[in-house]
């Protein structure tokens, strides 16, 4: 098994502050974490590695310093990362995004699977796992909660849909992406994080992957951002006062003239 | 291609540090340096400068299109037959959108046997595209995405729509992707810049702390996908004719590369959440699982559905499937009633629609209330139980 997980790096959003005055985010302080569901994927790509044999291969398009997170990628059991950086690929929305992780996975050569976490917590479209299928023209399943079995160049899992669970079967090579149900990442090994220290991470440019410049970045964007804004909130509840009492028999007069009740 | 600083003009004020929405712009030796990654180029820097120092170079956006691009198109999503409500909700905003430019609305729908189809008209739509046929009574998207792929290069729609379901967030993108355009998830709002007939598309990104607008200026169709809720659907006229045009196509060419094995639904839901009229939520303010008896009991003398932000699933307390947020559910009840939940961004962004809203909080300060109709500062555990019995009493 030739497994490629794809990792973003993204900002702790949980933790992102907006400046009251100025009306922009507070970059200081937020950490770069690797996007929650790609390490669910990463952990997902380990254990198959265990169980089938092969090799994990995660790779990340983004600044050089998302070579940090490939690194711990490498202490939890990948074997390989490539890095993906060129000041051609800033800006790209998700097309120029698929298209540019679908040449590298190509140059991988020979992979069986690719594995994506479901959405980012930045960006959170959840488009370019779908649409790296199409740019690798293999088939493609989401939100997987379990992969049962490879045997025979077929992968059957579970995958969460509206009303349920499916059990759903396809051919490799295929690109999937997993929830947060699949499995519980592990932490860093000893080992892991020595061979981390010393690992070999290259970077490929556009040209490396034989992608062409008016396919990635900006240029290769379909889409384009015209302005950006703050949700504008005011403060309009009406508070009830006096004890609670007072209050729940406020509320409930005002429910009843709603005809809510 | 990107941005630039152009040094002697720039005087080092730092007008377009403030005004950068991500914070990416530094002042170094009295000049500004942007930080390219995180940059969407949205020009509130250029806007700033009174020096014109900073220049956006993009290259000449040349239509990679010709003229021949007319129609909305609503995606109609339904499963065994059944139309999906956001299809609804999509025809309302598609009407209008399709007003503006003066041009039909048009709901396209692959199923077999769909119930009232004629029913989009009283929702919108002037024409039905409907290809009905067995192989689209199951769940396969590569069915979906090949047809629906061969519809729009054939009738060349201006705009597709679709909901952002699990089923449209993961065969919408392929469509895309393959269409080789431009695609903007999770819409909040869209509109029609008249000037240049481009579609709008605003969607939250960073958790919902930020609202981007987005175009899609050289590549057709525009696609949009929309959260179900996020749009109310009109009331239906049930005078309105639409034209309904069957499709053949080409059976053999069809292939579904998965294969379904099995289903199992999911029981564990008695209320979908997205269909409830009344939502009692909780959060991290009920302080252990144990707890939530409170919220169930109000939800209960209500006949509301329970759910919840964020912490509770982080925790274990409640399964995902009651979630409400970012990256939960976005939901439009008549009543919403939030307890504990101090109302983060992300939780706001699944309930701010609701068309009531009550907030039980014992922090004044809590965000909850900037959203919330009526707000009750206090102890939930006082107050909760007072208003349950309260409304069992009536």
């Amino acid at each position: 098994m030739n497994i490629v997980v794809c990792l973003k790096q993204v900002p702790g959003t949980t933790e992102v502050q907006i400046d009251p005055v100025k009306n922009t985010l507070i970059r200081q302080g937020i950490k770069s974490i690797i996007n929650p569901f790609d390490a669910y994927a990463l952990e997902e790509g380990v254990r198959l590695k265990e169980r089938y044999g092969g090799k994990v291969t995660s790779i990340s398009m983004g600044p050089p310093q998302a070579v940090d997170m490939l690194r711990d990628a490498i202490s939890v059991g990948a074997d390989d990362a490539v890095l993906l950086s060129d000041m051609a690929f800033a800006g790209a929305d998700t097309w120029a995004t698929s298209y540019t992780l679908g040449k590298a996975v190509r140059k991988i050569t020979n992979c069986d699977l690719v594995i994506c976490g479901r959405q980012t917590l930045d960006g959170d479209t959840g488009q370019v796992g779908p649409e790296l299928a199409e740019m690798l023209g293999v088939p493609f399943i989401a939100y997987v909660s379990k992969i049962e079995e490879i045997k025979d160049g077929v992968i059957r899992v579970q995958r969460m849909v509206e009303e349920g669970y499916e059990t759903i079967e396809t051919t490799l090579p295929a690109v999937i992406t997993v929830v947060k149900e699949i499995n519980t990442p592990r932490l860093p090994s000893f080992r892991g994080m020595t061979k981390a220290k010393t690992a070999q991470i290259p970077t490929w440019k556009a040209g490396d992957i034989g992608a062409e410049k008016e396919n990635v970045g900006l240029a290769g964007s379909a889409t384009q951002v015209v302005k950006i804004f703050f949700p504008q909130r005011v403060h309009k509840a009406e508070m009830f006062k006096g004890d609670a009492a007072t209050q729940v028999n406020a509320l409930v007069e005002k429910l009843k003239e709603a005809k809510l009740v | 291609m990107g941005i630039n600083v152009n040094k002697e003009k720039c005087t080092g004020c730092a007008s377009c540090q403030s005004a950068c929405p991500f914070g990416l712009i530094d002042i170094i030796d009295d000049k500004a340096s942007i930080k390219i990654e995180g940059c969407t180029l949205c020009g509130a820097c250029v806007e700033a400068c009174s020096f014109e120092a900073i220049r956006i170079e993009r290259e000449i956006a040349q239509a990679l299109f010709g003229d021949d691009h007319h129609g909305v198109w609503v995606f109609t999503e339904q499963s065994k037959g059944e139309i999906k409500s956001v299809t609804h909700e999509l025809l309302a905003k598609g009407r209008e959108l399709a007003n503006t430019l003066k041009t039909d609305l048009c709901a396209v729908c692959l199923g077999h046997h769909v119930h009232k189809l004629e029913e989009m008209a009283f929702y919108g739509a002037d024409k039905v595209y409907l290809i009905d046929d067995p192989v689209f009574a199951g769940g396969s998207e590569d069915v979906y995405v090949t047809e629906l792929v061969r519809l729009v290069k054939q009738y060349k729609p201006e705009i597709v729509l679709a909901g952002a379901t699990p089923f449209g967030r993961s065969f919408f993108p392929r469509v895309a992707a393959i269409l080789n355009t431009g695609l903007t998830a999770d819409c909040t709002a869209l509109d029609i810049d008249a000037d240049k007939k481009l579609l709008r598309q605003t969607r939250p990104t960073f958790g919902g702390n930020i609202m981007a607008t987005i175009i899609c200026p050289v590549k057709r169709p525009q696609m949009a996908t929309v959260r179900p809720r996020t749009f109310k659907k009109n009331t239906p006229d049930a005078a309105r004719k639409s034209e309904l045009i069957k499709l053949d196509f080409n059976k053999e060419a069809l292939t579904s590369r998965t294969k379904l094995l099995n289903f199992v639904a999911d029981l564990s839901e008695r209320v979908k959440l997205e269909d409830a009229d009344i939502i009692v939520a909780g959060g991290r303010g009920l302080g252990k699982p144990e707890n939530f008896h409170l919220i169930r009991d109000l939800a209960g003398a209500l006949h509301g559905a329970v759910a919840c932000s964020r912490p509770p699933v982080d925790e274990g307390w409640l399964p995902y499937s009651h979630q409400v947020g970012q990256t939960g559910k976005t939901v439009c009840p008549k009543l919403y009633i939030a307890v504990g939940i101090s109302g983060a961004v992300q939780h706001l962004a699944g309930m701010q629609t609701a068309d009531c809203i009550i907030a039980v909080n014992d922090d004044p300060d809590a965000p909850i209330f900037q959203v919330a109709t009526y707000g009750i500062v206090g102890d939930l555990f006082k107050v909760v139980p007072l208003l349950t019995e309260k409304l069992k009493s009536q």
